[in-house]
């Protein structure tokens, strides 16, 4: 098949089918994702065209989407679990943490967790509180999760595969304020893995990382800072957990700077965590410390305000200019 | 109504006629799921119900209340009043002031019934739809836009109002209902005093499903706290039926924790009302706690954001139409010579001027200072925030500095 512009919903969506169609074990299972095929119509047509057994309308509970998930995992089965948004999977995060991440370990490998839990995050769609968080440093602190987070409609397509082919468990993270963002789309070659980290824009002078959600704002920010001079590199990290840091180390140590781009917030987050790899690594690469752009150390706030407290292109010519003149 | 009303097939049984149409579960409802949604809103045996929807007015042996002329020209009122502001968020959505609104259409009775029945020193604990209980606590209808405008997370004093913050996160509030009665029991506040107080714990039907409900009346019963559970059965948690969430109606719930449980008319205010207030008493006196589903129906979308018709028939929404809640009391008041023309004039007039009142307070509403973000995480000074504060401040007159040049 030949490239397509399709949306990130959209691709989503041709995953998740692709993924049912290849294996009957796979299910999908959530609050709403059946007849109205998710708020955000991600498993649109899916419980029409793979009957009410694949695609389940479940009860309003998260704990129990992801403890039953286990067990049907348990049993043979690759759930696909939808979080309805962020702010709703701690009813499920006991599961999660406590089952989930630790079933192999715990029986030294006799089982595996095939399961595949999908959250829409992040802010920007002017919603009600619980909307708009990013809790992606909670899942990659635990030992025994993988968390992704996609960033276009093609990686979203790929990535979602990968998900629920994959052995492990894995946090997937949907940038929720992309879902209507269009990309090309070519479903004819299956890349090598995408649980991978990849230059998106290649540069001499910064580095420039961020994944999810914050990509556009990345490489706004590069054409920007390209148009005032400067040689950017831009990095879409893919797999938040484990980190693939070969392809930033490389990028750091040919650029001498770094900038983390991330909508979370600061303190004890995945950004911190890269920039201490970085130093870890690559210090006498550097020119400037690592700088970062993220949220602040509040809670996600009213949306009115939303615009104020997450990345923007500004805030990273921002965070440039200062490794670029330290 | 009979058990057997509510218990649905096996879903993942296969069955010979699924197999014949292919295995494929259908978009949108069964004439069978439909008519099993008729059915269940047809006044089953256990149905507390007062005023029924033709406006025969039949008291009730075990929930007495006394009702005259001026005590249901107020709940009238007070329920077109709630409808009208609630219509208006709805329009205001539409036209972009608002980011979403949650409608409450439908459940009028269900909230102005509870909501009168409590007592000033009684302490409520909402959802998010719960304006009409906002209402009778007496925060103005206008304190609730900031939610839904996106320039704050609440907008009240609780504390004031004895009504807590809306609780987005499905069930949460359970459990803090259910602590904040332990605590009205521990302070000596359940007995026969006249200060006595007791506590009211909102969710839906959807709720029910969550653990922190299981959990919130396991803590209630545990400890006999003062709480009334009162869940407003809307017959939908955005496009999952109650049929989902329980096998058997939802007030059947009470019996396995050890309290009462009533499934009252939720169209029926006086219903609402009645037991509600027996609920709080009992409460009160030391009888908690005690659980109670307002049989009702989401007339509107989920939230503005919703599109029903997605998954429901629009015959089901008619036939609760039938069941309106203000529309019996009107008829009551009608022909029991309760209420005359110039009466229903003034409330519609005093409604129109409500919504103009909410309408313009809307749309004058500012963004919060940027301060907002770094205010309230904590109780005092936090060397991080305060930083980050200080920071983003700084970073912003940059860009006035800039725009002087
Ligand atoms: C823990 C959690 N999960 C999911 C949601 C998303 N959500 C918001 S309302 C709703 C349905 C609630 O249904 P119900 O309890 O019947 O209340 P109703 O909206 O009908 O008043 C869902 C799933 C949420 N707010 N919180
Ligand atoms: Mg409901």
């Amino acid at each position: 098949m030949s490239a397509e512009s399709v949306t990130l919903a959209k691709a989503l969506n041709l995953g998740l089918r692709a993924s049912m169609e290849a294996d009957p074990k796979v299910l999908m299972m959530g609050e709403d994702v059946g007849k109205l095929g998710g708020v955000f119509r991600i498993t649109d047509g899916l419980q029409k065209d793979f009957g009410e057994h694949r695609v389940l309308d479940t009860p309003l509970a998260e704990s129990g989407i992801i403890g039953t998930a286990v067990g049907l995992a348990l049993r043979g089965y690759r759930p696909v679990c939808e979080i309805q948004f962020d702010g709703f999977v701690f009813p499920g995060f006991d599961q999660i943490i406590s089952q989930v991440a630790k079933v192999t370990y715990r029986s030294m490998g006799a089982w595996s967790m095939p399961l595949t839990v999908r959250i829409p995050y992040g802010g920007g769609i002017g919603a009600v509180e619980h909307h708009a968080e990013s809790p992606e440093a909670f899942f990659c602190h635990i030992a025994g999760l993988r968390v992704v987070a996609c960033s276009n409609p093609a990686d979203a397509y790929w990535m979602i595969q990968e998900a629920i082919d994959c052995p492990d468990p894995v946090i997937f993270f949907e940038p929720k304020r992309r879902y209507w963002e269009k990309g090309e789309l070519d479903t004819g070659v299956r890349p090598d893995s995408t649980f991978s980290t990849v230059v998106r824009r290649p540069g001499d002078d910064v580095t420039l990382i961020g994944y999810g959600a914050t990509m556009p704002v990345v490489l706004a920010a590069a054409d920007a800072a390209a148009a005032e001079g400067r040689s950017p590199e831009v990095i879409d990290l893919r797999t938040l957990s484990p980190l693939d840091l070969g392809p930033v180390l490389d990028s750091v140590r040919h650029t001498g700077r770094a900038v983390v781009v991330a909508e979370a917030p600061r303190h004890a987050s995945l950004s911190g965590e890269i920039s201490a790899r970085i130093t870890e690594e690559a210090f006498y690469s550097l020119s400037a410390p690592v700088a970062r752009v993220t949220g602040f150390d509040t809670p996600y706030p009213p949306s009115k305000l939303e615009e104020q407290y997450l990345p923007d292109l500004d805030k990273v010519l921002h965070a440039v200019d200062r490794v670029m003149d330290f | 109504m009979a058990p057997e009303q509510w218990v649905e097939r096996p879903r993942y049984v296969q069955h010979a006629e699924d197999v014949a149409e292919g295995a494929g579960a259908s978009n949108v409802p069964s004439p069978d799921e439909v008519a099993r949604g008729l059915r269940a809103t047809s006044e089953g045996e256990d149905l507390i119900q007062i005023l029924s929807p033709e406006g025969v007015l039949t008291p009730h042996p075990d929930f007495p209340v006394e009702v005259t002329g001026e005590m249901l020209q107020g709940l009238y009122r007070d329920m077109v009043l709630i409808r009208r502001f609630d219509r208006e968020g709805n329009s205001l959505q539409r036209q972009g002031q608002l980011s979403i609104w949650v409608p409450l259409l439908g459940q009028e009775a269900a909230q102005i019934g509870a909501g009168r029945a409590m007592r000033p020193q009684d302490f409520a604990f909402p959802s998010y739809r719960e304006h009409g209980i906002a209402w009778c606590r007496g925060v103005d209808p206008t304190a609730l836009l900031g939610i839904f405008r996106g320039t704050d997370h609440s907008g009240w004093d609780p504390k004031e109002y004895r009504f807590h913050d809306y609780t987005i996160v499905i069930g949460n509030q359970a459990l803090n209902a259910a602590g904040y009665a332990m605590g009205q029991a521990f302070d000596g506040k359940v007995g026969d005093g006249a200060d006595a107080e007791a506590t009211i714990c909102f969710f839906g039907d959807g709720a029910t499903a969550q653990g922190d409900i299981h959990e919130g009346m396991v803590f209630a019963t545990a400890f006999d706290s003062p709480i009334v559970f009162y869940c407003q059965n809307n017959q939908w948690a955005i496009s999952e039926p109650v049929g989902k969430m329980a096998r058997l109606p939802l007030f059947r719930r009470a019996a396995g924790y050890g309290m009462p449980g009533f499934r009252v008319d939720g169209n029926d205010v006086l219903a609402c009302l009645a037991v509600t207030k027996w609920a709080l008493d009992e409460c009160r006196t030391g009888n908690g706690p005690v659980m109670i589903e307002a049989f009702t129906y989401r007339m509107d979308a989920h939230t503005t954001s919703d599109d029903p018709s997605r998954y429901r028939l629009a015959a089901e929404t008619e036939h609760w139409k039938l069941l309106d809640p203000i529309e019996r009391v009107r008829v009551h008041l009608v022909r029991e010579g309760l209420a005359d023309k110039a009466f229903f004039d003034s409330v519609d007039v005093e409604a129109d001027e409500l919504a103009a009142r909410f309408r313009d307070f809307a749309v004058n509403m500012q963004v919060p200072p940027v301060d907002r973000i770094f205010s309230n995480v904590y109780t005092g000074p936090h060397a991080e925030v305060d930083r980050q504060r200080a920071d983003y401040l700084e970073y912003l007159a940059g860009f006035e500095e800039e725009g002087a040049h």
